[in-house]
This record gives C-alpha cells, sequence and structure tokens, in this order.
C-alpha cells in the first residue's frame, strides 16, 4: 500500500531538479480518553530528473509541536533550605519536536544549514537573552532539553530514517500521551553531502475528541456551568456511595 | 489502563487514581479531614500540573466529605448550629485567602511560602495533638484516675453567646467565627479543605466533644471547598472532571470504609493516629526542602504578558 501510495506520488509531482516528496500515514491525532500515545510514520521518495550520481543523501527529519514560552527555575540553598531562585523565561520552546535522521548527524547536515533551518533540538528553542545576573543562561536552556527529554517530549533518533537506494525512505515518530493540542508541523529535508537540496512541509492535526473535546469546551466556554456539573457529579457520587453502603449493612 | 485527562493534558493511569482516591477517602472518613493536605501532595507527585491538582482536588473533596456527612447524620453527630457559624467565617476567610494568595503569587515565592505553611501548620498542630493524646492514653490506663475537668477560659467569658446543644456547649459565637476565618483563609492558600487544622481546633479551643468534631468540620468543610472549586472553576480553569471523578469514586467509598473504621476506635487512638499522620506529611515536606533536589531545574508556564 506503501509503495502504490508512493508510485502515485511520483507521477503526480513536477518534475525539478533532486526533489523530496513525503506523506504520512496520518494527518490527525485524535487524543480520547484511553489515548496512550501515537506513532506516526512518515514516508516518501527522492526524485530526481537526472540519473544517480555522485551524491552523497541524507535526510532529516523533525515533527514540532506548538511554540510557547516556558520559565525555567532553579532551585539555589538559602538560609538552609532550598528555594527557587533564579528563573529564565525561554521565548518559545517546541511542547513537542523529534528529530529523525538517516545517519550520523553531522554527516547529513552541515552546522550552517542546521542554523539555518533551526533544525536540531538547541536550535530550535527561541531563547532570546536572560535577565541580568544571571551567568549562565545556556544551563537554564539545557535543563529544559533536558527535562523534556526524559519525558520523551524532545526526541533526537539519529539514524532513524530508512533510506532505500538513496530513493525511497521510511520512518517512525512516537508521539508520547503528554501531548498538547495544536497543529504539529512536519519537515522533511533532504541534504546533498550536508547541504540541505530540497524541503517538503506538511502538517499532522493534534486534536482532543469526544469526551475530552466536550469537557475542554464546556470549562472555557462556560465555566459556571462547568463548575456546578463538577459539584453536581461530587455530591451524587458522595450520596449514591453513601446509600449503597446503608443498603448492604441494613441487609448484613 | 491509562486515561488522558482533558484538563490536565496528561495521561496517568486510572486504577492509580482510583487507589489514591480509596485510600485518601478512608483516612478522610476515620478522621473528619478532607484528605487534601495528602492528597495535593501526592498528585503533584504523579505529575498533575499543580494548578490543576489543587483546584480538582477541592471538588473531590466535596464528594468525599457528603459522602462521609451522611454516615456522620445518621448517627446524629453533626452540630449544625455550631457547622453554620464555622462556616460564615470559613467563607469570609476563604475569599481573604484568594486575594491573600494572588498577593502572594505577584511577589513569587508562592510555593516556597505554601510549603512552609504546610510545614509550620503540620508541625505544630501534630505535634501538639500527638503530646496531648499520649497524655490522655497514660490518663485513661491509670485506673482511679479523674477526667479533668473542663476549666473555664477566656473562650467563656466573651459575649453573644449561644447554646450548641448537640455539642453541650454555651459558648459566644465569636471564637468560631474566628477559627472559621483564620481556617478558611489557610485552606484557600494551601489548596486544602483545612479539616486537619479545625478538628483540633474544635477540640482544643472550643472544647467540642470529638464524637461531634468530625461529622461538623465535613459538613463546613464541604461549602468551603464547593466555594473554591467554582473560584478556580471560573476564573483559572483548572477544575478537570476527568481527573475528579475518577478520585471521587475511589474517594466516597474510601469515606464509607473509613467512618466505620472510626467507629470502632477509641478517640484518643484515633487522634493519636491522625497526629502521626500529620507528622509524617510534615516531615516529608520538610526533607524536600532540606535536601537537595535530584533536579535543580523545573519548568512552569511562562508569566502572563
Amino acid at each position: 500500500m506503501l509503495r502504490a501510495a508512493l508510485f502515485l506520488l511520483l507521477i503526480a509531482s513536477p518534475v525539478a531538479a533532486q526533489e523530496v516528496i513525503a506523506s504520512l500515514t496520518q494527518n490527525r491525532v485524535s487524543i480520547t480518553a484511553n489515548f496512550d500515545g501515537s506513532e506516526i510514520t512518515i514516508f516518501g521518495a527522492v526524485k530526481r530528473d537526472a540519473p544517480e550520481g555522485d551524491e552523497a543523501l541524507g535526510l532529516v527529519i523533525t515533527v514540532s509541536g506548538p511554540n510557547k514560552p516556558v520559565l525555567v527555575r532553579r532551585k539555589e540553598k538559602q538560609v538552609g533550605i532550598w528555594i527557587n531562585a533564579d528563573a529564565v523565561e525561554v521565548d518559545a520552546a517546541p511542547s513537542f519536536y523529534a528529530v529523525s535522521t538517516s545517519g550520523p548527524l553531522r554527516e547529513v547536515l552541515s552546522d550552517i544549514d542546521d542554523l539555518r533551518h533551526r533544525i536540531t533540538i538547541p536550535r530550535a528553542i527561541r531563547s532570546v537573552g536572560a535577565p541580568m545576573g544571571i551567568a549562565d543562561p545556556e544551563s537554564f536552556t539545557e535543563a529544559l532539553i533536558r527535562i523534556r527529554s526524559k519525558n520523551d517530549l524532545y526526541q533526537h533518533n539519529e539514524g532513524a530514517v530508512v533510506l532505500e537506494d538513496a530513493t525511497l525512505f521510511q520512518t517512525a515518530v512516537a508521539l508520547p500521551a503528554n501531548l498538547t493540542e495544536g497543529d504539529y508541523k512536519a519537515r522533511i529535508f533532504l541534504t546533498n553531502a550536508g547541504r540541505v537540496i530540497s524541503q517538503f512541509d506538511t502538517t499532522i492535526d493534534v486534536r482532543k475528541v469526544g469526551l475530552e473535546r466536550f469537557l475542554f469546551n464546556l470549562a472555557h466556554q462556560r465555566p459556571f456551568a462547568y463548575g456546578l456539573l463538577s459539584l453536581f457529579i461530587a455530591i451524587a457520587a458522595g450520596w449514591a456511595a453513601s446509600a449503597f453502603f446503608r443498603y448492604l449493612t441494613s441487609r448484613a | 489502563m491509562h486515561i488522558y485527562l482533558p484538563i490536565a493534558e496528561v495521561s496517568v493511569n486510572a486504577f492509580l487514581l482510583l487507589g489514591l482516591g480509596g485510600i485518601v477517602g478512608v483516612l478522610s472518613g476515620m478522621f473528619g479531614v478532607g484528605g487534601g493536605f495528602l492528597m495535593t501532595p501526592l498528585l503533584f507527585f504523579i505529575g498533575i500540573p499543580p494548578a490543576v491538582a489543587v483546584a480538582t482536588e477541592a471538588n473531590q473533596i466535596v464528594a468525599s466529605s457528603f459522602s462521609g456527612v451522611l454516615a456522620h447524620l445518621k448517627r446524629k453527630t453533626v452540630d449544625f448550629r455550631m457547622g453554620g457559624v464555622l462556616l460564615v467565617g470559613g467563607l469570609i476567610g476563604a475569599a481573604l485567602g484568594v486575594q491573600v494568595f494572588n498577593y502572594l503569587k505577584s511577589l513569587g515565592q508562592v510555593d516556597l511560602l505554601v510549603t512552609l505553611c504546610y510545614v509550620v501548620f503540620l508541625g505544630v498542630i501534630g505535634a501538639l495533638m500527638f503530646i496531648e493524646s499520649l497524655r490522655a492514653i497514660r490518663r485513661s490506663k491509670r485506673p482511679g484516675a479523674r477526667p479533668v475537668r473542663k476549666k473555664h477560659t477566656w473562650v467563656h467569658a466573651l459575649p453573644f453567646k449561644m447554646k450548641f446543644r448537640t455539642s453541650g456547649l454555651y459558648l459566644s459565637v465569636i471564637p468560631p467565627v474566628i477559627v472559621g476565618i483564620l481556617v478558611g483563609v489557610l485552606a484557600a492558600i494551601m489548596g486544602v479543605g483545612g479539616g486537619f487544622i479545625m478538628v483540633p481546633a474544635m477540640i482544643y479551643i472550643l472544647g467540642m466533644p470529638t464524637k461531634v468534631v468530625v461529622g461538623t468540620s465535613l459538613f463546613q468543610i464541604i461549602f468551603v471547598t464547593a466555594f473554591t472549586t467554582m473560584l478556580h472553576a471560573t476564573t483559572n480553569f483548572t477544575v478537570d472532571m476527568m481527573l475528579a471523578v475518577l478520585l471521587l469514586i475511589g474517594g466516597v467509598v474510601g469515606a464509607q470504609i473509613g467512618t466505620r473504621i472510626g467507629v470502632t476506635l477509641k478517640a484518643e487512638q484515633l487522634r493519636i493516629a491522625l497526629a502521626i499522620m500529620v507528622l509524617a506529611v510534615c516531615g516529608k515536606l520538610a526533607l524536600d526542602l532540606l535536601l537537595m533536589p535530584s533536579e535543580l531545574y523545573s519548568l512552569g508556564a511562562a508569566r502572563g504578558h
């Protein structure tokens, strides 16, 4: 099925020099009540109008969640207790970020192009200057990456893209269960000797659906009704448990 | 089985939540505390964002307290009059507490102040209760020793006296209102029902019989936490109904079991058990402040621009 789709992709697109074409197994991720993470397969092909020459093709694929500012705090020992002392605000950090490459990172992607396209994790995070008096602002960004990597929110998968005959490629990106809503951007870079020669962008729509959607909307659009409903459920559950136990003891 | 929480935006094990709710529910029914002082730190620990944990916990306490109160109503161990007076103070206090909380938030360091509040209050109350109940147990073991008569203190000299028949007290309304306000303020700051402060205050300051204290405390906690839930739901949108339902299913069942265990225990034993629990939580929080954390950095939502 994958190959049939690839074939269609190949014949449908206009001719250019070396070009990358890609597609996803799904463009939508639905967060349902029992959402337990999801896996997205990104596949595609390298299209060329000239025969294969003396080239060193590589692929770098990134998937990123919505960018949000994050406040990173650091604890320090003061008067014997550990308290939050310094804080640095990172202006924009993706809520999720995965980089997959077809080979060792520096072989498939040059430092300059990494910088230009903001591809690797530290480059994807934007931090404009720390407040005065903080000597080591970069350690805050490092901590952000460390904490999110531990939760599988930031992934660095070197060599995870399978490239067959320098033409067909495929990779799978695991989305963890702790996902936030939004438009996730997938970028596929085709590189030759470390230089980006073609780019293909697509989006993945990550949305809450069903009960999750209903509760989220109610909580934000009609908070008063939502609050009352929460209280009603609480009171009803309290009463039901009490009535049930009374019934049990009256029978015993 | 994992469940995705729509407001907290995290995925957690449903059985873990049911179990936590159950355990805290049992304690709640036994001691007449809402259980918030245990549950809120536990929710932080399993990765629920603090703001959501505090707000949702308030909602869950409504359920377990209501379930507990119904059990106490059957045994006529709720002093409605006293509960009402305490509640008046409690609501005033909660409204004040929210103001204090917002003021502290504007200064930063609100987390630290909340933790310090916990350590100081849990520590002092736990220690006092522990010593007092040990003495009471020793007294009851010595044959022939008379129970100490209730002494008349300044509390009995105040005006606006009212008869509290269920508690067997003839007392000014001023102390209970003040107790209510203080507990309300602390409850709003610390994100708990305040039972662990209310129960000892009723026993030691107001001199209420232990038997009545639990039901009455639960009765007024229902209203204070309902008020807090509405405040959080309408201003911060941080009440997670899915999380609340899972916690309260465990909680209400636990509360019923807890109330039944509570009747079979002696008042002194009940008090000493509560004291030990309060001290344990206090110790854990104090250690967190004193020991070097394994991760010095923490992530938070950026301040509003």
